[in-house]
């Protein structure tokens, strides 16, 4: 196998015109450094730009202007079958007229290489896949994810200096989807490819990265670990696009070292700071629905809205005017509030992040 | 034991769908209908053909066959049909194939024109670009005599007819082409590219392959064509005779029936061997299907090194379709094409003086079979696709085979079958209605077909259990979701009628001449000028009519597009 690549993103802009002639920016001068090895998931809502990076990086866009790197080599000119890179994509993208083997031959066939190695290493392939038997069969023939495999091992056999993944499981249904993830996860840490990850799902995003990349209008909003962009986002966007999220107003009490005290509606709580705050700073704060805590009588309010939920059970309640999401974990032999009943709630300390 | 109650179980449940029509007799009536006219106007003449060359003299023999296989000419012939359907097939393959190469690939500015100039030839006269083709190319053609001065210049026979033929038969591929190039799923293509492949490669390896089916397919859908032509190797084809023509001859010329008929067996055998080929086996191999939607848009190429060769490759046959277009309308000015080109109206004079006959009588006939042939296209479409009766699968087999059946062939048996009791048809406008009706009911009934399969059938349900009978659900909700369909086969019906040749060259009269046969007279004796006129004068009432009709159309909120969308 040979060494992952590092990709290097610097000042990368594309903007497209559309046929009004108006100006579209997709991606608006972003910066990335991914290291190698590293398994980065670029994650955003549909039209933020992460499709068309990703494009960029394969070469099947070209960037209206900044530079992109694979290793050393600046590729931002070059074409995309020049490139150290394979992409696995969205609806597999398989030769129809062509069996698995030879579609996974494919790309060793185009660079000339011997027959021997070329048999080699499809079949080392197909081992590592758990695909020998399919090796006659045509795309026809095979199901969503086999046919998903195939696209990865075709891409793999390459054994590229980045691997490029286009929402490749947004084709398959639930269940598939989760087995598939684990598998490419499994996959790239075995033979430590680096990996480009695009996609919309963030829950497959939280589970197959080393780091996630948030995307929004073009822009990178925040870059960094799961629980990182989980548990700290840097802003509203972030906090509501990853899992669900209350942002409420909080005034800083007092401030000490990096932990600090705040107010919400009156109430005082002891939180770690991210950055520096002065006493009186109008601040606002993220608590996820889990970071809530039912029985703790901080606050009295009332249910609107009660759902069961099996592993857990899900509340919305009136808070100063606004609606906060509850979600109580393991609701078994817990006591049930209805519709219209109040309760009594108050926030963990650990949970709540000042934005 | 198993087969035995699974055949009382297929008789039961026959028995019951025959019950259920017979509870609906405006449906009951329907499906007789159709079977009757499916089996008299395109099966019977077939079967009376086939007997007609079977017997002679009243005695079951093969004498008819013999006869014509000992005829110096006719494995000639034959050989003609052949050589010149594979070459024509493979040069408009090729041609059709850069075009739709063109329109799906290529970033290029003049895609409408290219597109509007493939879809020329298949809505205008049959004879326009023969007729043109000898304007420049003949005996006194502005090429060859006028630039060149050749006197002996010889356009008629082989190659004419091959430049002829291919120009009018190219669009068929190309059609059928850009539609498969179009749905191929360009991240297939980009697969192969970030896998290594060159542009050059991947249109090798990917491109080339997945089309492999789709050609087979036009070149056999050409091939069809091609040896069912009758009015082109009757204009341009001189001494090389192919067997349309030779059924003619036969026929007409010689009054040989028993030749005539056993010809017809021998053409028909091959198109409709070839149609099952194409149909059963080679349509059966589509991968486009298995690649599914385009998931996005394709790329447009746009490297000069690629764009340029094929713009001007496409844009010189363009070019030259063009001119080959506009010859017409300027030779019915000419005063002696070749000799004296200076303009003069004798031509439209002449026309007008040997009367309007033709002009009107054509014009009336295509205009009563316009909606005859329209509504039973739908109503014929949306039995198969909706209701269960017994001969579904004769009526569906049978027109979709009436798209392979050389012209010349139904025309012949049509002489056969409707010159004697009880029903005798020939000479009269009834006979000529039909022919146009059956010539092009069979490409409304496949649009049909296929925006009905398009509306899910819950619709249609959904009305009947309101409570509307069979024939309110079919006015109310079937057609007016597949007017597009409807209308456009109104629109193809209206051109078709005008511009047939082959099977109604048997059957017009004194009582009904016809502008095609008018024309083709006149180019027979050498008058091109007249010709011509008579052409343009064609060409003048098909565009107007077509324009009312989508004008009216468009008061019935269908818009053009939507019945490109249709072809």
């Amino acid at each position: 196998m040979k060494s992952p690549k590092r990709v290097l993103l610097r000042n990368l802009n594309k903007t497209f015109i559309t046929s009004e002639n108006n100006q579209v920016v997709a991606v608006n001068n972003i910066d990335l450094d991914i290291l190698p090895g590293e398994f980065v998931t670029m994650l955003g809502p549909s039209g933020c730009g992460k499709t068309t990076t990703l494009r960029m990086i394969a070469g099947f866009e070209m960037p209206t202007e900044g530079e992109v790197f694979i290793g050393e080599e600046d590729v931002a000119s070059k074409s995309p079958d020049k490139r150290d890179t394979a992409m696995v994509f969205q609806n597999y993208a398989l030769f129809p007229h062509m069996n698995v083997y030879d579609n996974i031959a494919y790309g060793l066939k185009i660079q000339k290489r011997p027959k021997q190695e070329v048999q080699e290493r499809v079949q080392r392939i197909l081992t590592m896949m758990k695909m020998e038997d399919f090796a006659k069969r045509v795309p026809a023939q095979m199901s969503g994810g086999q046919q998903q495999r195939v696209s990865l091992a075709r891409a793999l056999v390459m054994e590229p200096g980045v691997l490029l993944f286009d929402e490749p499981l947004s084709n398959l249904d639930a269940k598939l989807r989760i087995h598939m993830r684990d598998e490419i996860r499994r996959i790239q840490k075995t033979v430590g490819i680096t990996s480009i990850y695009v996609t919309h799902d963030q829950e497959e995003a939280m589970a197959i990265s080393d780091k996630v990349v948030i995307m929004n209008n073009g822009n990178i909003e925040q870059a960094g670990s799961p629980q990182e962009i989980y548990q700290h986002p840097v802003n509203e966007f972030v906090a509501n696009f990853i899992g669900r999220a209350n942002i409420l107003d909080a005034q800083i009490v007092s401030v000490e070292g990096n932990k600090g005290v705040i107010s919400v509606y009156g109430i005082h709580y002891t939180v770690n700071l991210q950055k520096s705050y002065q006493p009186k700073d109008e601040v606002r704060v993220v608590i996820r629905p889990e970071g809530v805590i039912v029985g703790k009588e901080d606050y009295l309010v009332h249910v609107d809205k009660s759902i069961y939920m099996g592993n857990n059970h899900e509340y919305a309640v009136e808070f100063f005017g606004k609606l906060v999401e509850i979600s109580e974990s393991n609701p078994a032999g817990k006591r049930i509030y209805q519709t219209g009943e109040s309760m009594n709630i108050g926030f963990d300390e650990d949970a709540i992040h000042v934005l | 034991m198993l087969k035995k109650k699974n055949v009382k179980l297929f008789i039961k449940t026959e028995v019951d769908t025959a019950k259920k029509n017979f509870r609906d007799p405006i449906l009951m009536a329907a499906i007789l209908g159709v079977l009757a006219v499916v089996f008299l106007f395109i099966l019977w003449p077939l079967l009376k053909i086939t007997r007609e060359s079977l017997f002679f003299r009243g005695e079951f023999t093969f004498d008819n066959y013999f006869k014509i296989f000992r005829m110096s000419n006719t494995l000639e012939v034959l050989w003609n049909t052949i050589k010149l359907g594979l070459v024509v097939s493979v040069i408009s393959t090729a041609v059709g194939f850069l075009f739709a190469y063109a329109a799906a690939y290529l970033k290029i500015k003049t895609k409408k024109l290219f597109n509007a100039i493939a879809i020329l030839p298949m809505i205008s006269p049959p004879f326009v670009i023969a007729l043109s083709t000898i304007l420049l190319f003949g005996r006194n053609g502005f090429i060859t005599r006028g630039i060149f001065g050749m006197r002996e210049a010889n356009v008629y026979g082989f190659h004419g007819l091959t430049l002829v033929q291919t120009l009018t038969f190219f669009p068929v591929a190309y059609l059928l082409l850009v539609g498969l190039l179009k749905s191929i799923d360009p991240s297939v293509e980009e697969a192969a590219r970030d896998l290594g492949a060159s542009r050059w490669e991947v249109f090798k390896t990917i491109t080339l392959p997945l089309m492999v089916p789709g050609l087979a397919n036009a070149f056999l859908l050409v091939f069809i064509q091609s040896i069912a032509d009758f009015s082109n190797p009757m204009v341009i084809g001189g001494n090389y005779t192919t067997l349309a023509v030779q059924i003619y001859l036969q026929g007409i010329g010689n009054y040989d029936m028993g030749g005539a008929t056993a010809l017809a067996v021998v053409l028909l055998m091959i198109s409709i061997t070839v149609f099952m080929v194409q149909k059963y086996y080679v349509d059966k191999k589509n991968y486009v299907t298995v690649t599914g939607k385009a998931s996005r848009v394709r790329e447009l190429i746009d490297t000069p090194a690629i764009v340029r060769p094929i713009y001007i490759m496409v844009l010189l046959i363009s070019v030259f379709v063009g001119v080959l277009y506009a010859l017409v309308p300027i030779g019915a000015f000419i005063k002696l094409w070749g000799i004296d080109y200076s303009f003069s109206l004798n031509h439209f004079k002449y026309v007008f003086d040997l009367g309007m006959k033709p002009i009107r009588d054509t014009t009336y006939l295509a205009l009563m079979a316009t909606p005859i042939s329209g509504i039973l296209a739908m109503i014929i479409a949306f039995l198969i696709v909706r209701k269960r009766f017994i001969g579904k699968g004769f009526v569906e087999m049978t027109t979709m085979m009436a798209l392979a059946i050389p012209g010349t062939v139904i025309g012949l048996g049509y002489v056969l079958a409707y010159n004697t009791r009880p029903l005798v048809l020939t000479g009269t406008a009834t006979i000529l209605i039909i022919a146009f009706v059956m010539r092009s009911m069979p490409i409304g009934i496949r649009s049909g077909i296929a925006s009905l399969k398009q509306i899910d059938p819950s619709i249609e349900e959904a009305a009947s259990v309101l409570g509307a009978s069979s024939a309110k659900v079919f006015t109310s909700v079937t057609i007016p979701m597949i007017r597009p369909a409807f209308f456009s086969g109104l629109v193809y019906t209206f051109v078709r009628s005008m511009t047939l040749v082959s099977t109604v060259i048997f059957l017009i009269s004194a009582r009904y001449n016809l502008l095609t046969a008018a024309i083709m007279s006149q180019i027979d004796v050498g008058k091109i000028g007249v010709a011509s006129a008579y052409s343009t004068i064609l060409i003048v009432i098909v565009a107007i009519v077509v324009w009312a009709m989508q004008f009216l159309l468009s008061k019935f909120g269908i818009d053009a597009s939507d019945l490109e969308r249709q072809e």
